[in-house]
């Protein structure tokens, strides 16, 4: 009865996900709706404000910074919390400077 | 290259599984190794050589080299 | 692990993917790559150097007292270049109309701040890496 009711909402979930996929635009279709007036104007743009010809990294780096900067403090908290929570315990009375990072 | 493509997706879809239904954690880690460049290689079809690179390099590398350090450390075997 | 095949054929293919790291972070505003994978593959090297000559040696390379500048270090450059949109007059992380040297397209020094925000996060990623690395590893000895 257990398998039944999962069987029942995992079929449901896929028929709801397959039916969702058949209304989705193909991929790389010119008139998607993610390719609007901002990727057109990064493409025409970038080598203009930025004379770099890699446009990719002219988005990450220029125009999302702020992102890049979110995901280096993701980064950040990472080292620290792992540093933490597997050297911060118990220092050597010596070795303090070398094992708090 | 829709050939490729399809072979591609279906053994991703096949390394998935095994990772999930393999016991021994060492060789699970050793399948998602082969999982990430299996994907590195789709993103290198998909035309954004900048993930590909990403995925090869931390997928593959860092994060197989990560998990093995921690089972050094742990049980081998799944219970 | 002690192994001579593995420490030759280690000192042999590291300065190899050393350069190749350097490359991809150096040339992260010209090629795809940038300051991520150039960063992992840079931490990968010594990674590989620390697999293959034991925890000893590998921790030489990159001590905790040097990583920990090098980690705050790199985002507090990061930030310190955003500021200077800030003192110019325009919005934080503002490139072009900030007064960076934006040089000819195509060349190594061009891009305004973009090869040094390159720059920043390929350390800030390797360092991650190796000090993630070395603090699983060397916490079995005490």
């Amino acid at each position: 009865m257990k398998k039944l009711i999962m069987f029942t909402a995992l079929g449901g979930l896929l028929f709801i996900m397959i039916s969702s996929y058949m209304q989705m635009p193909p991929m790389g279709n010119v008139d998607n709706p993610s390719y609007n007036e901002v990727a057109e104007y990064y493409l025409e743009e970038a080598l203009e404000d930025t004379h770099s010809p890699n446009a990719v990294a002219v988005i990450i780096m220029d125009y999302r910074a702020l992102d890049t900067l979110g995901e280096a403090t993701v980064l950040f908290t990472s080292i620290a919390a792992v540093l933490t929570v597997l050297v911060g315990k118990d220092p050597k009375p010596g070795e303090e400077e070398s094992h708090h990072g | 290259m829709q050939l490729l493509n399809v072979i591609l997706i279906v053994f991703l879809i096949a390394c998935a599984i095994a990772v999930e239904k393999t016991r021994d954690l060492l060789s699970a880690v050793i399948i998602f190794a082969s999982y990430s460049l299996i994907m590195a290689v789709l993103w290198l079809l998909l035309r954004s050589p900048d993930v590909a690179m990403t995925e090869a390099a931390i997928g593959a590398g860092v994060t197989t080299i990560m998990f093995i350090a921690v089972i050094s450390r742990t049980r081998r075997m799944e219970k | 692990m002690d192994d001579l095949i593995v420490r030759n054929i280690s000192r042999m293919i590291i300065p190899f993917i050393q350069l190749y790291g350097i490359f991809v972070v150096f040339h992260g505003h010209l090629s795809p790559g940038g300051g991520f994978p150039g960063g992992a593959i840079l931490g990968a090297s010594i990674i590989l150097y620390t697999l293959a000559f034991g925890s000893e040696k590998g921790h030489l390379k990159l001590p905790h007292s040097i990583a920990k500048w090098l980690e705050s270090g790199a985002v507090i450059w990061y930030i310190i270049l955003g500021l200077f949109g800030i003192f110019a007059g325009h919005v934080f992380l503002t490139n072009k109309p900030a007064g960076f040297y934006m040089g000819q397209a195509g060349d190594i020094i061009s891009g305004g701040f973009i090869p040094m925000v390159t720059l920043a996060i390929g350390i800030k990623v390797a360092s991650t890496m190796i000090t993630l690395f070395h603090t699983m590893i060397e916490e079995e000895e005490h």
